[in-house]
């Protein structure tokens, strides 16, 4: 499968009063095309400024991309001036946001909204733009089409503002889509039927997915790839089923148990005690490590190495590690 | 549409009606009358004029009076200015002091909103704090200050520009940029803030997000909604402004209406205090509600009118 995205040791500061946040420290991984990865974490873990930071829309300041590399095709759009990185953003990589009611502006009409991409990008006349803005509009299932264009974004709900918003998006037929929460803030019903509307695009279309999102019932609907993270690292990395049938990493497992299911025997959740580190001064070791129930001492000492599993499986645990195992296994055969 | 502009229409006929009633209740309760100057007239006489200008009608008839000359927009004869009715005066002052007026609103406008939007842009740099310095000189340097400070300045001391009068568009600079830098500042900081908040916005990013350049982002996507505000408070700033005309046409020796309105009250000159007070009350008036109409064509979002069945 040929690679389309492929971003390595991602750094990413902002400065505040407070000091410098290490938001994003050392984020590593790949996208295939036609797939959707889904970056999944609690809040304020990263997600949401990786992917700003491959769309290269981190305010800056106070945001700084510090070390890293984002290599997409065969560009890396770390080099690239502002006006290059404009004539990518819209056409090869898209973005949709996480509240469609705040994400179209109200006082322009959707038609304008959903051309001025297109318009911006690509030698088209008015009335070809039209057309394609109508395809769009029926490709993410909003009905009149043609009446709706004149309209303007208070006269839709919230599902069919993030119809739109998705067509704007896909209007420029982009190869990559980046969703940053996009069913946070719908309600659960339009949230299925939001997810179905991705599945059928990238049937039709065959773009590649980013989903990021902190829902795992999204995860487990949507993605092929997962990728957790947490306090600016990417812990855990694997196909759907490796992460929901087999997650190593204990944070990627409290993860799951913290989430309710309709099979499950015990009536309780279990939440994963305690807080993420502070970002202005993160540990040295696995910052997981104070709230983890099989942390050792060295898990607060010292960053584990990357353990590939399989091909796709990947961890950053010391419990991978082979003297872990061995120390594992001789205190349960006491 | 039609029915909100009739709705209006009727509200502004009960304001403009309320302020002619006030001031018609204020203008008897100044003591003296316009024609009792110790000239030494004959009795009669004086009663003859009394008669002519109906001030020996009592109140409630001259009310009456006042309010059909209102209706039929003629207010008579001033009593004081020789041979000149109202309605003359006003055609002579008004489309100078209209002038001033509006080329004052435009270039506080043009030059507030984009002294805002360059400061909102630059955020917290240099050019943001000098912008913000200037206008907060702008808002706390009176405008009578102001103009003698630039007559002294770049018309007496530098010679560039005429010290008064209203000849030639040189002519309107000083006056103008007196009267204009108040609301200007006010205009700037407003402009500033709302624009810094509109940038924040998740649409802008989006706009952002589709590859558009920062200029487009800004004129297509944020100014828009960031002169709501800015519209909102023209009406009041015009109601400044018109106030302000009076003082500066006369700092500046122009001849415009502010004189006669200044003028009739210290002579109790009756029909002019009413032309004049129902002339500015009539053009505020319709001014806020023109701001209103553009308020409805900027934002979608307000509906001037209630659809059928809403």
């Amino acid at each position: 499968m040929e690679k389309i995205l492929e971003v390595k040791d991602l750094h990413v500061h902002f400065s505040t009063y407070g000091g410098i946040v290490q938001a994003v420290r050392g984020v590593s991984f790949h996208l295939y095309k036609g797939e959707t990865l889904a970056i999944v974490g609690e809040s304020g873990c990263g997600k949401s400024v990786t992917s700003n930071a491959i769309m290269k829309l981190i305010p800056s300041p106070p945001g700084r991309l510090v070390r890293g590399k984002i290599q997409f095709h065969d560009k890396q759009l770390t080099e690239l001036s502002e006006k290059e990185m404009r004539s990518i953003r819209g056409v090869d990589i898209s973005m949709i946001f996480q509240d469609p009611m705040t994400a179209l502006n109200p006082t322009l009409t959707i038609g304008t909204q959903l051309m001025e991409g297109l318009k911006q990008h690509k030698k088209i006349s008015s009335l070809e733009a039209r057309e394609k803005a109508l395809e769009m509009l029926e490709l993410v299932g909003i009905p009149n089409p043609d009446e709706r264009l004149k309209q303007y974004p208070h006269q839709f709900s919230g599902g069919m503002r993030q119809r739109i918003v998705i067509a704007i998006a896909l209007i420029c037929e982009p190869e990559l889509l980046i969703a940053d929460e996009p069913t946070t803030a719908l309600d659960v019903t339009i949230q299925a039927q939001i997810l179905e509307l991705f599945e059928k695009i990238q049937r039709e279309t065959g773009v590649s997915i980013i989903l990021i999102t902190h829902d795992l019932g999204v995860v487990a609907k949507v993605a092929d790839r997962v990728a957790v993270m947490y306090a600016g690292k990417l812990i855990e990395e694997g196909d759907k089923r490796e992460i929901f049938y087999h997650p190593q990493h204990p944070y990627t497992k409290g993860l799951l148990k913290s989430v309710p299911r309709l099979d499950a025997t015990e009536a309780e959740l279990t939440p994963i005690d305690g807080t993420p580190p502070d970002l202005f001064s993160p540990p040295k070791g696995c910052p997981f490590a104070p709230r983890c129930p099989m942390a050792m001492e060295v898990c607060l000492r010292k960053y584990p190495k990357t353990k590939s599993l399989t091909t796709t499986h990947k961890v950053d645990c010391w419990l991978q590690d082979k003297r872990a195992k061995k120390l594992l296994a001789s205190s349960s055969r006491k | 549409m039609l029915r909100y502009i009739l709705k209006r229409f009727l509200t502004m006929i009960v304001t403009i009606w309320i302020i002619v009633t006030i001031t018609f209740v204020l203008m008897i309760s100044i003591p003296g009358s316009p024609l009792n100057e110790e000239r030494g007239t004959s009795e009669s006489v004086q009663r003859n004029l009394e008669s002519y200008y109906n001030l020996d009608q009592p109140y409630h008839i001259q009310y009456i009076l006042y309010l059909k000359s209102i209706v039929t927009l003629d207010f008579g004869p001033s009593i004081k200015q020789p041979n000149q009715t109202v309605n003359d005066l006003l055609g002579q002052g008004f489309p100078i002091s209209f002038e001033l007026g509006m080329v004052t609103i435009l270039v506080a406008l043009l030059s507030g909103v984009t002294l805002g939007i360059i400061a909102a842009l630059k955020h917290n740099g240099f050019i943001d704090y000098m912008a913000m310095s200037v206008a907060v000189l702008g808002i706390s340097i009176p405008n009578f200050v102001l103009s003698t400070l630039l007559i002294q300045q770049l018309a007496v001391n530098l010679n560039l520009l005429p010290p008064a009068t209203w000849a030639s568009p040189l002519h309107m600079v000083l006056p103008v940029a007196a009267l204009a830098t108040g609301p200007m500042a006010i205009i700037a900081r407003l402009t500033r803030s709302t624009m810094l908040e509109v940038l924040t916005q998740d649409y802008i990013k989006m706009a952002r997000a589709k590859g558009l350049s920062p200029w487009k982002i800004v004129i297509k996507h944020a100014l828009k909604n960031a002169l709501m505000p800015v519209i909102t408070i023209i009406g009041t700033l015009l109601a400044g402004i018109l106030t302000g005309t009076f003082v500066i046409e006369k700092i500046f020796a122009i001849p415009g209406m502010g004189r006669y309105f200044v003028e009739s009250i210290n002579q109790r000159d009756y029909p002019v205090i009413m032309g004049t007070t129902v002339f500015y009350s009539v053009f505020l008036v319709v001014m806020l509600f023109l701001v209103d109409i553009i308020y409805g064509l900027l934002d979608p979002r307000i509906k001037l009118h209630k659809k059928e069945g809403e």
